[in-house]
Formats: C-alpha cells, structure tokens, sequence
C-alpha cells in the first residue's frame, strides 16, 4: 500500500473515508469539505510533494444511487509516484466543491471542463465559464449520465439556434468590459447586455431545460 | 494620457558564442508613443492560419502590446468522451484518431495500453515493439509538422518545405501499415489491427538513416539565424515553478528545465530497456521549446533503429479468443472460433471492475487516459488527460507584455492540436 495512505489517515483522520488499490493504482477517497486542505498537504509536505496536478476530472456511474466523484489525479516529480485523490458529491445535494486554483493554476481550464460537462461548481474559480459548449449552451451538462447521446434538444432546433446565435456578431460582457467599449454603447444596449440577453436565442420551454 | 509606457522588443542575435549557440541578446526596451491610451481589441480566428485550427483569441492591444489574451476553444467539440460510453473498448479505437490527429498512432496505443491494464491482459513481445515504433513515428510526424508551420508563422518558408516532404516519407510508411494517413486505427486490445508490411523494416531503415540529412539543413536554417532567433528567444518565457504550476507536460514543460518525460519516470513499453536521452532546456523561452522538439526528432530516430534491430518475431496478438477476433477463415469452418467472433462482436469484451489511469509520453505531452469500468463491455467514463488543452491554458499568461507578433510564434510554440484541445 501506498506510504502516502498512512500518513493521510495519521493527518486527516475521518476525513479520508475509503481506500481501494485498483489496477496498481492508489485511490483515497476524502471528505468532500475537506479537499482542498487534503491537496494543499500532499502538495506542501516534505516526504509528499505532490507538485503535479495530472488531471481533473469527475465521474458519474451508471447507478443512479452512487454520487458523482471529482476526481484528482497527482504525481510527484521528485518521488516518481503518483496517487488518485477522490471526493464525493451527492447527486441529491448542490454539486459544490472547493476550487484548487489557487493551489495550481494548471486546474483553472480543468475545472472549467468539469463545470461544463458535469455541472459542478467550484467554489473560489476566478473564471467559472463554459469552455467547451458555448455560453449560451441551454441543453445542460452533456457528460451527465441523464444527458441523451444526441442532446436535449432536436437536430432542427439545434440547427436552428446555431443559425440564430451568430457568434461572431458580439462579443461577450468580459471582453466589451476589457477593451472599454462598453462604456460609449447605448444605454439600452448595455442593459440589455449586462441582463445577459445576446443574439435571439429563443428560451427553451421548462420541460427542455430541467437538468 | 499618463506616462510613455516602455515596452519589450526581441533582437536580433549578435553572432554565436563558443559552443557554436547563438549569443543571447536580452530584449531591448523602447519607448512606446502615446497613442491616446485607447484600447484596440483583436479578433483573431477561429479562422486563422496561424492558429493552427479553429482558436479564437480576443486580445486586448495597447499599441502593439498585448495585454490580455481570453483564448475560445471548443469549435472542433464532437463529444468523444460521451460516444466512448456507449461504445465496447475496441469500438473507442477510431475515436483516438481524430483526437491528435497529427499523431493517431500514438493515440491508438495509449487507449490499448490502459484498457489491457485494466484487463490485465500481457501483449506479446512483437507487439511491445511495434508499438514503440508506431509511437515514436507519430512523435516524428508530429514534431515535424509542428517545425514546419512554426517556422511559417514566423517567417521562414523553405523548411516547411523540406519538412513536409519528410513528412509525406513517414505518412507513406504509415499508410503502407495501416492503410490510412490519418485515421490509423493500429491498435486492438491485445495486440495490433496488422503487421507490419514486407518492405516496412527496410523503408523506415531508409527514412532513419535520411532523415537527419534534413534535419541538418534545416538545423542550418534556423538554428543560429539571427532573425529566427530574434524571434524566439525570451519570448513566452515561463520557469520552471510555473510550468509545474500550470501542469504543462511533455516539450513545454522540459523547456523550463524540468526533468519530466514520462518514458522515464513511469515507463511503458519496455522504453526503460532503450537508449535514448530527454533533452532539457534553460531558458523556458519559444526558442528553447524549438531545440526540445528538434532533439526529440533526432532520438525518436534513435529509439526507432534499437525498436528495429531488436523486432522479434513471433505472433502480434495474445493467444485468448476471449479478447482477440478469431481468423476469418477459423470463423467461417469452425464452430466454436464462430461462437467467439459472434460474443465480441456482438457483446464486446467486458472488463473487470475497477478503473484505470495510464500516461504515455505523446508528442505534445503527457497523455493520460483514464477508465472506470462497472464489470460491463462499455466504459462508465472514459476521460482523456489532453496534454494539448492543459498546454493552451497558459498562453494567456505567457503572451502578456509581449508583441502582436510575438502572440504568434507563442501561440505556434505551445503545438495545439484542436482536435485534441476540444475533443
């Protein structure tokens, strides 16, 4: 078993719920609100020094019962060894977790991929945008297992919004705040974008957007 | 409006020093006019030569200085990581192609190598090393392409030449193999889709031998051209703190003078029995990525003369009808080979609980794919560690400060593939 288990146990307690071996790998599963203390530990400690965030990621099961698992996945660059940090998220609760931004800012993109696909919000992101689908994606979090193969909406109805969104014609708010120009467009304009209304999307009916 | 700002300006280099490398010249510093303070944003892409695929990039210009980068990825998203749940793991394979589609070789056998550990299935000795050839193939390709539209991004027309037609040698050897240029397909779980060809072994002897005949002259091209290095050296530096800070992998983060190349440090494929070295830089800077990637063509020949000296024969596939399709002639007379090409064919291959997350080392980084099984024939999650996504993330903070141009050679410097960005 992996040394780094033993010393997780001796520092954190209760907080480190599970421990599996799966394939030679070393998965610990941590309390979810404590995360973030868990990765700064192995991050910062002598004997650690987990400096290297390889991935992450989250995982959803097939079984409607099991929560969702954000997935960390670490190596250390002196020590040549890696090891796979997991907390879990019930799916009847928000999906909310510590941001590990701060720690390595090799995780902002990666959290916003999770966000994007999954739908977990990570507490503490400066930038917590879609990345992948685009801003106004009203279909949900593709990657959720609820989410069909070919999407929420019908093959005309995306068709027809990707016609309708035209996103070369605006910019979104950040990049109008950045280059100044917000401030010399018409007031109504500027209301109507900080209410976050660009391109004619039409909203989708409740019975689409659940989810 | 305010005080005359100072800016950065890359120079040309002077001469070379003893080693024979060009002399370092630090950036030289000049007064930028006041243009009135106002604020220019720059639409760059999706559509754009010089973002090698379909990347935006919103900047914000003070004069000619960029001061903010909000980079857009996701236009090439075809959901690969969604179709690779409902599909077996040997249906996944043309899925890897598309993704870095400048190397599919090497994508093929990332997803064999970790669902074969999931399985906990052996390959064959043949198998190991024709893997390392079609992994070190797909390096040469990548980094071929990628030396060559750099080179045009910053200005300098004859090596894409010269490099491409290296390219078209390998891609003809490629397809010799596997009949396809780009959607390879090479690998099955447990051994390979072919053999390779008669007259394989000899023609990439042959590309071995020539091929650092080009890279010579391309290295007298570029490599002490003062315009070349002008433009590339202190440019997009980042230390090595934050190239470990922002996960960066494979030549972007051994630029920054950290040893990490995942052949060495967790090795596959028996790559801890070749000889070969893991170029390291000092700088962190778009020059040094430059001398990374080029040293990397010259070991990557390396690795594939000892892959082709030792090739042993023998079978490609494991002996387990379980996992491996039977012979088509065995499946046309032989009842029980039917039965087994009917229940993978149909029913797939299930694998064990459990789950996997394997790294190679892939042209563009670390490569990292990872599997949740729940004892079915299909993946719960099938998630791919993008090395080209994760190295995009830091461009925004390696552009500011510097030139409009300079955002270009950065950006050519990280080696994007949208495919594998977006997936």
């Amino acid at each position: 078993m992996n040394a780094s288990v033993d010393a997780l146990r001796q520092q954190f307690g209760d907080a480190v719920t599970r421990v599996i071996r799966s394939c030679g790998d070393t998965i610990v599963y941590v309390d979810a609100g404590r995360i973030r203390d868990v990765l700064v530990w192995l991050k910062e400690t002598a004997g650690q020094e987990f400096t290297y965030l390889a991935d992450v990621t989250a995982v959803e099961y097939r079984d409607p019962e099991l929560p969702i698992e954000v997935v960390y996945q670490l190596f250390s660059l002196t020590r040549k060894q890696s090891l796979r940090v997991k907390a879990t998220l019930p799916t009847d609760q928000p999906l909310e977790i510590d941001s590990i931004v701060s720690l390595w800012r090799g995780a902002d993109w990666l959290e916003r991929e999770v966000y994007d696909m999954f739908g977990i919000t990570f507490r503490g992101h400066p930038d917590l945008r879609r990345i992948l689908m685009w801003e106004t994606y009203a279909e949900g979090y593709p990657l959720r297992k609820d989410f069909p193969l070919r999407g929420r909406f019908s093959r005309s109805e995306q068709v027809r919004q990707a016609l309708n969104a035209n996103p070369e014609a605006h910019y979104s708010m950040e990049e109008l705040g950045m280059a100044e120009a917000i401030s010399e467009l018409p007031p109504d304009m500027r209301d109507r974008l900080a209410r976050g209304e660009r391109g004619v999307i039409v909203e989708p009916s409740d019975e689409a957007k659940h989810g | 409006m305010g005080d005359p700002r100072r800016v950065e300006l890359s120079v040309a280099t002077t001469g070379i020093d003893e080693r024979g490398a060009p002399v370092r010249v630090p950036l030289g510093v000049a007064d930028e006019p006041d243009l009135g303070g106002e604020h220019m944003l720059i639409n760059i892409g999706p559509q754009h030569p010089a973002t090698h695929g379909v990347l935006r990039l919103v900047v914000e210009l003070d004069g000619e200085v960029v001061l903010r980068v909000v980079p857009h990825v996701g236009y090439l998203h075809s959901g690969f990581e969604k179709l690779g749940e409902y599909r077996h793991y040997n249906q996944i394979v043309p899925l890897t192609d598309r993704m870095d589609y400048l190397a599919p070789m090497s994508n093929n056998v990332c997803l064999a190598l970790a669902v074969e550990k999931l399985m906990g299935i052996e390959i064959t000795e043949r198998c190991k090393v024709l893997r390392v050839i079609a992994c070190e193939m797909s390096r040469i390709i990548s980094h071929v392409v990628w030396l060559g539209t750099t080179s045009i991004d910053i200005g300098a027309f004859t090596p894409f030449l010269w490099l491409f037609q290296e390219r078209e040698r390998i891609y003809n050897l490629q397809e010799m193999w596997t009949g396809a240029r780009l959607t390879t397909s090479v690998t099955r779980v447990g051994g390979m889709m072919a053999d390779i060809p008669d007259g394989f072994v000899e023609g990439l002897s042959h590309f071995c031998a020539t091929l650092p005949r080009t890279l010579a002259e391309v290295d007298g091209a570029l490599t002490r051209n003062a315009i070349w290095c002008g433009r590339t050296q202190n440019i997009g530096v980042l230390t090595a703190e934050e190239a470990i800070n922002y996960s960066l992998s494979g030549p972007m983060l051994r630029a920054s003078g950290v040893d990490y190349d995942v052949r060495k440090d967790q090795p596959y494929l028996d790559y801890e029995t070749y000889d070969f070295d893991v170029p390291i830089g000092e700088h962190g800077d778009v020059y040094d990525r430059y001398l990374v990637r080029f040293e990397e063509l010259y070991q990557s020949t390396r690795i594939l003369e000892q892959a082709l000296e030792r090739l042993p024969d023998g079978p490609i596939n494991v002996d387990d009808p379980r996992v491996i399709l039977p012979h088509k002639h065995e499946t046309m007379n032989d009842m029980e080979a039917m039965i087994f090409h009917f229940k993978q064919v149909m029913d797939g291959v299930p694998a064990p609980v459990g789950e996997v997350y394997l790294p190679i080392e892939g042209p563009k980084g670390e490569l990292g794919y990872y599997f949740v099984s729940d004892g079915t024939a299909k993946p719960v999650r099938w998630r791919v560690r993008p090395p080209a996504f994760i190295n995009l993330a830091v461009l925004p903070k390696m552009a500011e400060g510097h030139l409009l141009a300079d955002l270009i050679a950065i950006n050519a410097s990280v080696d994007i593939v949208m495919g594998e960005v977006d997936r």
